[in-house]
């Protein structure tokens, strides 16, 4: 407030033109209009996350208030009988982004290692572009190229095998059980792996390049191998940052739900643990049935399973977001 | 000469030595086949893409509607064009919401608490389920005028175009270095003058970026879509009933027992993922003229 004050009253002295103020006026309620609607759009965006959840919530109520919490571990999903669980359904996406974490993160380490301390300099760019495309396809593209290309082969190729080796061994022959269509839990986790693989890459690949250069020569001066600057020097240095890329990609394969649709095979029961048996995950058990769900309890328990889903992925990403937010604060105070 | 070979001889006897050669060449190995396998995936998936969606592509494909079943023949042109104006308009709506709060928080609240918040609350909105945006859609519109309808999905995907702006047209202003701000404000140029002619003029390339980067994003979303426009197997441009859209389109095609239905999604799929690549790339190449 006192800085306008002494803008319009200062030249006004030096200089007494009369156009002066007037201009001097506009661009004033120019300045609170345009801060106000800034500021508002600004508000917006942090309203519709809590729009989302009251409607959810709202949504939600009837089988809330039906099932309560005890909807998270119970297996039956009969809209028939009007009995809801979400069991099989959580149990489906929690272990499809399992799979997809164990298969992507030592890949895109190796992905991140190789462009930042391996790939020639004029490759750097194309091989980077390339990878960042990855995450840009579509995940319908993915969906039905992993039902009718991949899941064939799969199953031809990876299920059999497994099954003519391991078919009568007790455990193990559980695990590979099922129809050989190569559709179900594995599958779908091969899927997303490939799908969150370039976005937890793009994100060690910057943080491995935060890592001051001065840090990896010295341990390059000590005779330390590439290997041993990249295991322990650069990844102690940016654990923060490589963890908050591994949350962003276990968010992003939580939510995801084309891919996982078309390759889980929609199936309500968890009859094994089979890693080939047609299971389901909160988000086809959405795209499949939601639209053709009656109003009342089903429609509820649905929208149940979809705050669930919504409160497990913002924790997750919080939690990324807060540790990468550490790691450039941290890098603020060091530079 | 000798001495020097001679030690290098005896070095690398070293048991310790020769085992940390070899797990160094053995790790670098593996990252060696980790870009291979990431690149691998892009090269089949676009490669079978290329193959299956060149066959379905004919002029009839952009001609012709959407098949009933067991009909022959048809095409995708209601799902092309309910798809091109749902995300053009999304966009439409999306984008002025997006920069103004992307404005706001590098200009306004760099460090203000409302600021932080939002900035935060604003990246998470950015990699949240698409599927539970269809949700929150379904229940404000669809709930409550009890059909589903092109305006929906257009609502929709602009809830998805929001975060991206916001996060880019931040990311691009704050690229721009004070003095040039602090040049304009020595001019007496009024704040919002300053953001509008100045700083927003230097970051324009940076911003459409984000807006085409947006455009790619919705351009393949399904998820949002399943419960909002759902589709519809006639050509219409009317946008308070359900309207046809490429992605749900293809899901329901690739779904679907008829080998033409199946033909026509693989069509679906080349024409959105060249699209989709097509708005990456020329995103990439606008940003890099201004680098």
């Amino acid at each position: 407030m006192t800085a306008t004050m002494t803008t319009s009253t200062i030249p006004s002295d030096a200089m007494p033109s009369p156009q002066q103020v007037p201009r001097r006026q506009s661009g004033h309620i120019g300045d609170l209009v345009f801060a106000g609607v800034a500021r508002l759009a600004a508000v917006v965006t942090l309203v519709l996350l809590f729009a989302i959840i009251v409607s959810l919530v709202v949504g939600a109520w009837p089988s809330i208030r039906h099932f309560g919490l005890a909807f998270v571990w119970t297996p039956d999903w009969d809209p028939v009988q009007q009995k809801f669980g979400g069991l099989v359904m959580i149990y489906g996406t929690l272990m499809t982004s399992l799979i997809a974490l164990l298969i992507a993160v030592p890949v895109s380490f190796g992905i991140a290692l190789f462009l930042t301390e391996l790939s020639p300099r004029w490759l750097k760019r194309p091989l980077g572009t390339a990878i960042e495309l990855l995450a840009a396809v579509p995940s319908i593209v993915y969906g039905m190229w992993g039902l009718l290309i991949f899941a064939p082969i799969l199953a031809e190729f990876v299920q059999q095998p497994l099954q003519a080796v391991f078919g009568t061994t007790p455990i193990l022959g559980q695990l590979f059980s099922g129809a050989p269509v190569g559709i179900g839990i594995l599958s779908a986790g091969i899927i997303l792996a490939i799908m969150i693989i370039p976005f937890i890459a793009a994100v060690m690949r910057d943080v491995f390049e935060v890592t001051p250069a001065m840090l990896k020569e010295s341990a390059y001066g000590v005779g330390a191998t590439t290997w041993e600057v990249v295991w322990k020097v650069v990844l102690p240095y940016t654990k923060t940052g490589v963890i908050g890329g591994v949350m962003l990609g276990l968010g992003r394969a939580l939510g995801e739900t084309m891919a996982v649709t078309f390759v889980i095979g929609n199936f309500n029961q968890l009859n094994s643990l089979s890693l080939f048996e047609a299971a389901n995950s909160i988000t086809s058990a959405l795209a499949n049935e939601f639209a053709e769900a009656n109003p009342g309890l089903h429609e509820a328990s649905l929208i149940y399973l979809g705050l669930l889903l919504f409160f497990i992925t913002f924790v997750v990403l919080a939690f990324s977001k807060l540790l990468l937010l550490r790691l450039q604060r941290n890098e603020g105070k060091r530079t | 000469m000798s001495a020097i070979g001679l030690n290098r001889q005896t070095v690398d006897r070293l048991p310790m030595h020769r085992r940390r050669k070899v797990v160094n060449v053995i790790a670098l190995a593996l990252s060696l086949a980790a870009m291979a396998f990431g690149l691998f995936w892009l090269l089949w998936i676009l490669l079978e893409t290329v193959h299956l969606g060149l066959g379905g592509i004919a002029l009839s494909t952009f001609v012709n509607s959407t098949p009933a079943p067991n009909a022959d023949g048809g095409g995708l042109a209601n799902a092309i064009v309910g798809s091109a104006v749902m995300v053009l308009l999304a966009t439409g709506i999306g984008t002025p919401i997006g920069i103004l709060a992307g404005i706001y928080l590098a200009e306004y609240g760099r460090t203000t608490l409302l600021g932080n918040v939002t900035r935060f609350i604003n990246d998470i909105l950015l990699s949240a389920p698409s599927i539970v945006i269809g949700l929150f859609v379904y229940a404000i519109i669809v709930a409550r005028a009890k059909t589903f309808s092109g305006f929906a999905g257009v609502v929709a995907l602009a809830l998805i175009v929001v975060p991206v702006v916001v996060r880019t047209t931040e990311n691009m202003l704050q690229l721009i270095p004070n003095s040039l701000r602090e040049a304009a404000f020595a001019l007496g140029a009024p704040k919002w003058i300053v953001i509008r002619s100045v700083t927003l003029r230097a970051a324009v390339a940076g911003v459409v970026t984000g807006v085409l980067l947006a455009l790619a994003r919705i351009a393949g979303e399904t998820a949002p879509l399943l419960f909002t426009a759902l589709s519809n197997q006639f050509f219409s441009l009317d946008l308070s009933s359900p309207m046809a859209n490429l992605p749900v389109t293809i899901f329901k095609f690739a779904m679907s027992p008829f080998s033409n239905w199946q033909q026509l999604a693989w069509a679906g799929v080349f024409i959105t993922t060249l699209g989709v690549l097509a708005l990456n790339i020329l995103a990439r190449v606008l940003f890099r003229k201004k680098d």
